[in-house]
C-alpha cells in the first residue's frame, strides 16, 4: 500500500499531491540554504504567518467581486502581498529603530498572524461565498487539491529554482563576506529582499500543502540536513534540495496511505527523521564521528603518558592507561614494560625531548605552532633537523619504534 | 591671527582632484550615530605606492576605507577612483577585508574562496572551467598556499585564512588593492609571503593601501603614510610625514616618547 503510494499508484488525487509536495519540498529545501546561510532561517517564519491576512482580504475582495472566494492564484496572490509588506516592516523595523532583528520578527510575525486570524473570523460570520476550508491554510489541506492547484505549485516552485539557479553566486557571495560583496558592485539591500523573495515564493505555493505555521521547518530542516554532508555550498543546495524533496515525497506518501493523516505535519516529520540520522551518523560533523574522534584523541593521550610514565619508571595510576598498555603489549599487568613497551617508551622520551628544544628554539617557530604532544615529530620536521637536534640532546642516534 | 589646521579641512570641489590619481577622496565624512569616526577627510592616494593608513584604535582607519568602497555609507564626500566615480571604476579595486569580518564555518573551500575572486568573469551563469581553476590555483601559489586549496576554510589557521583572502584579490586582476589590516593576527611567515606579494604587484605598477597596526614595520613596508585621528593629521613620502610632530598629534599622549625613539632610530 505505501509502495503504491510511493510509486504514484494510489489513485489521482493522491498522486497530485505527492508530485506537488516533492516538487515544493525540492524548491523549498535548495532556497532555503540561502536563507539559512545568511542567517536570516527565522525571518521566513514571519513572512509566512504574513500571509494570512492577505489570505483572508483577498476572499473578501473576490467574494465582493462576484466569486465564491475560492480560486487559488486569487488567495495565493493576497498572500503573496500581506507578506511582502511584512517582509518590508521587518525590515524597516531593524533599520530604522533600534529594535533588533529577532525583536521585529516577533513583532510582525503576531501581530500579522493576529490580524489574520480576525479576519477569517469576520469572514465565518460573513456568510458569504464559501468560506468553509479557508482555515486550512493554516496547516495544509490535500484532502480537495485540484489538478490547477498542483499546476500553480509546479510552475512556482520551478521558477524559484530557476531564480535560485541565477542568482547562486552573488547569494553566495553575500552570505559569506557582505562587505566583500558590495564591493564586487552586489546591492546588498536588494539582494538580501531577492533572497527573502524567493522564500516568500515558497512560503507561498507551499500554503495548500503544508500551511503558513509549518513551511518554515521545509525552508529551515534540509539545509540544516546538508549542512552535515558536505563543505561545500553548491553541494549543500543540491543535498538540501534532495533531502526536501525525499521528505515531502515520503511524507506525502504516508499520509496518503493512513486517512485523517495531515500532510504538512507528516513531511515535517520524515524531514526532522532525516535530520536526526544525519546529526548522528554524519561522517565528520556528526555527533557519533565526533564521540568517536574524542575517544581515540583520549586514547592517544592515554597511551603517551604512559609510555612516558614507563621511560621513566614512573607508576601509572589510571587504571585505564594501564588498560590500554596491557592491551597493546606493552606492559605486564603488574606494570613492568616489555621489550617493545621500552622501545616505544624511549621513542616517546626521545620525541619529547626533542619537542623540548623544538619549542625552545626560534629557528622551528611554525613547527613548534604544531606541537600538541602528541605528533610524532617526523611529520612535522624534516630528517636532516631531526638529525640536528639530536646532535644537541646525544646518547644513541637510532631508536626503532 | 592666523589658525592652522594639521591638514586642509573642508569641502574642496572634486575637479581639483588629481584626474589620474587611483583614489582620490574628499571632504569624507562617516559618523555611527551623533558622533563622527570620519571628518571631512581628503585623502589622494599615490599611484604605484605602497600607502599605511595610520592611527590609534578607533580612529577612522577601517571605515574610511570602507566609505570610500560604498561599503558604508557616509554623510557628506565623495571618492573617485583613477578620476572616475566609483560604480564606473570598481572593477579596478579589490579589497581584502579583515579576517574576522566572516563567519569561517562557512561552507565552501579555500579554492571556492579565490573563485570567488573570478565573480565578474564568470557572471551569474557562465560555468566554471579548467582555465578558471588554474588562475586561482596560480593566485593560492603566489601566497603559499597551494596545498590547502580543497580544504575548508574554518580549518585554517589565522595567517593562512588572510592569505586566501590575499588570493582572492589577486585573482580579480585589478590595479588598486585596498587591505584592512591584512598583518593583524598573524604568524610571521604570513607577514612575509603577504609582504612579498604586496611590494612585486608594487613592482608590477599596482598601487596598494593597507590599513596599518605596527609602526615599526612602516618603514621597511611602505612607501607613504596617511596619518589619521578621526581628521585627516598628514598625508605623503614616509620621510616627509612619519615623523615624531605628526606621530605625536596623531595619537594624542598615547604613545611614549621611548616608543617614537626607537622609531626614529629605526629611520636611521
Amino acid at each position: 500500500m505505501f509502495w503504491d503510494a510511493l510509486t504514484l499508484q494510489l489513485g489521482y488525487n493522491a498522486s497530485l499531491v505527492t508530485v506537488g509536495a516533492t516538487l515544493l519540498g525540492i524548491s523549498a529545501g535548495v532556497t532555503g540554504t540561502f536563507l539559512y546561510l545568511r542567517k536570516r532561517a527565522l525571518v521566513s517564519d514571519a513572512i509566512s504567518h504574513a500571509t494570512l491576512p492577505g489570505v483572508g482580504i483577498a476572499f473578501i475582495v473576490m467574494v465582493a467581486l462576484g466569486g465564491d472566494g475560492r480560486a487559488l492564484p486569487g488567495l495565493l496572490l493576497g498572500a503573496a502581498v500581506s507578506s511582502w509588506i511584512g517582509l518590508l516592516c521587518v525590515s524597516w523595523l531593524t533599520r530604522l529603530t533600534r529594535l533588533s532583528e529577532d525583536a521585529a520578527i516577533g513583532a510582525v510575525l503576531s501581530v500579522f498572524f493576529g490580524f489574520g486570524i480576525v479576519l477569517l473570523t469576520i469572514i465565518q460570520t460573513m456568510g458569504a461565498g464559501r468560506a468553509a476550508g479557508l482555515e486550512s491554510f493554516l496547516l495544509g489541506a490535500t484532502a480537495g487539491m485540484l489538478f490547477n492547484d498542483a499546476l500553480v505549485i509546479a510552475a512556482g516552485g520551478t521558477l524559484t529554482l530557476l531564480a535560485v539557479l541565477i542568482l547562486r553566486r552573488p547569494m553566495t557571495l553575500l552570505a559569506f563576506d557582505p562587505e566583500y560583496a558590495a564591493t564586487r558592485g552586489i546591492n546588498v539591500a536588494r539582494m538580501d529582499l531577492a533572497i527573502m523573495a524567493l522564500a516568500m515564493a515558497v512560503t507561498v505555493i507551499g500554503l495548500k500543502i503544508v500551511g503558513l505555521i509549518l513551511i518554515v521547518a521545509m525552508l529551515i530542516i534540509p539545509p540544516v540536513t546538508a549542512r552535515f554532508w558536505t563543505d561545500r555550498t553548491d553541494q549543500m543546495a543540491l543535498i538540501s534540495g534532495l533531502c526536501g524533496g525525499l521528505a515531502a515525497w515520503i511524507g506525502a506518501s504516508m499520509s496518503a496511505v493512513a486517512p485523517a493523516m495531515p500532510t504538512g505535519p507528516i513531511i515535517v516529520l520524515v524531514s526532522f527523521a532525516l535530520f536526526a540520522l544525519s546529526l548522528m551518523l554524519a561522517p565528520n560533523r556528526g555527533v557519533l564521528a565526533a564521540y568517536l574522534r574524542h575517544r581515540r584523541f583520549q586514547r592517544r593521550v592515554h597511551m603517551r603518558q604512559g609510555l612516558l610514565a614507563l621511560a621513566q619508571s614512573q607508576p601509572i595510576y589510571e587504571a585505564y592507561t594501564m588498560r590500554l598498555l596491557k592491551q597493546a603489549k606493552l606492559a605486564l599487568p603488574d606494570g613492568v614494560p616489555t621489550d617493545a613497551g621500552r622501545a616505544r617508551a624511549a621513542k616517546a622520551l626521545r620525541d619529547e625531548k626533542r619537542w623540548e628544544l623544538v619549542r625552545a628554539d626560534q629557528a622551528f617557530e611554525s613547527a613548534a605552532a604544531l606541537y600538541d604532544g602528541l605528533r610524532d615529530i617526523e611529520t612535522v620536521l624534516t630528517a636532516d633537523q631531526i638529525n640536528e637536534i639530536d646532535q644537541r640532546i646525544g646518547g644513541p642516534k637510532e631508536v626503532t619504534p | 591671527m592666523k589658525v592652522e589646521l594639521a591638514a586642509n579641512m573642508g569641502v574642496a570641489p572634486m575637479a581639483q582632484v588629481l584626474a589620474q590619481s587611483p583614489l582620490a577622496v574628499r571632504g569624507m565624512t562617516v559618523s555611527y550615530g551623533q558622533k563622527p569616526v570620519v571628518f571631512s577627510v581628503d585623502m589622494t592616494v599615490a599611484e604605484g605606492a605602497m600607502t599605511a593608513i595610520i592611527g590609534p584604535n578607533g580612529a577612522g582607519k577601517s571605515t574610511l576605507l570602507k566609505a570610500a568602497l560604498g561599503i558604508v555609507q557616509p554623510l557628506a564626500g565623495q571618492a573617485t577612483v583613477f578620476g572616475q566615480p566609483l560604480e564606473a571604476a570598481r572593477h579596478r579595486i579589490a579589497y581584502v577585508p579583515q579576517r574576522a569580518s566572516v563567519d569561517w564555518d562557512f561552507p565552501t573551500r579555500v579554492i571556492d574562496v579565490v573563485l570567488m575572486g573570478l565573480y565578474r568573469e564568470l557572471g551569474l551563469l557562465r560555468r566554471i572551467r579548467g582555465k578558471h581553476l588554474d588562475k586561482a590555483r596560480a593566485c593560492l601559489e603566489r601566497v603559499g598556499m597551494t596545498d590547502f586549496a580543497d580544504r575548508q576554510i574554518g580549518q585554517l589557521s589565522g595567517g593562512q585564512q588572510q592569505r586566501v583572502f590575499l588570493a582572492r584579490a589577486l585573482a580579480q586582476e585589478a590595479d588598486l588593492y585596498l587591505l584592512d589590516e591584512p598583518f593583524a593576527g598573524v604568524d610571521a611567515a604570513t607577514e612575509k609571503a603577504i609582504i612579498d606579494v604586496l611590494k612585486s604587484l608594487r613592482s608590477e605598477g599596482k598601487t596598494v593601501v593597507a590599513v596599518h597596526h605596527d609602526l615599526t614595520t612602516v618603514r621597511s613596508y611602505f612607501d607613504r603614510v596617511f596619518l589619521i585621528n578621526t581628521r585627516k593629521i598628514a598625508e605623503g613620502s614616509v620621510s616627509e610625514a612619519f615623523t615624531p610632530e605628526n606621530l605625536n598629534k596623531t595619537y594624542g599622549g598615547r604613545l611614549a616618547t621611548g616608543q617614537i625613539d626607537q622609531l626614529e632610530l629605526a629611520a636611521s
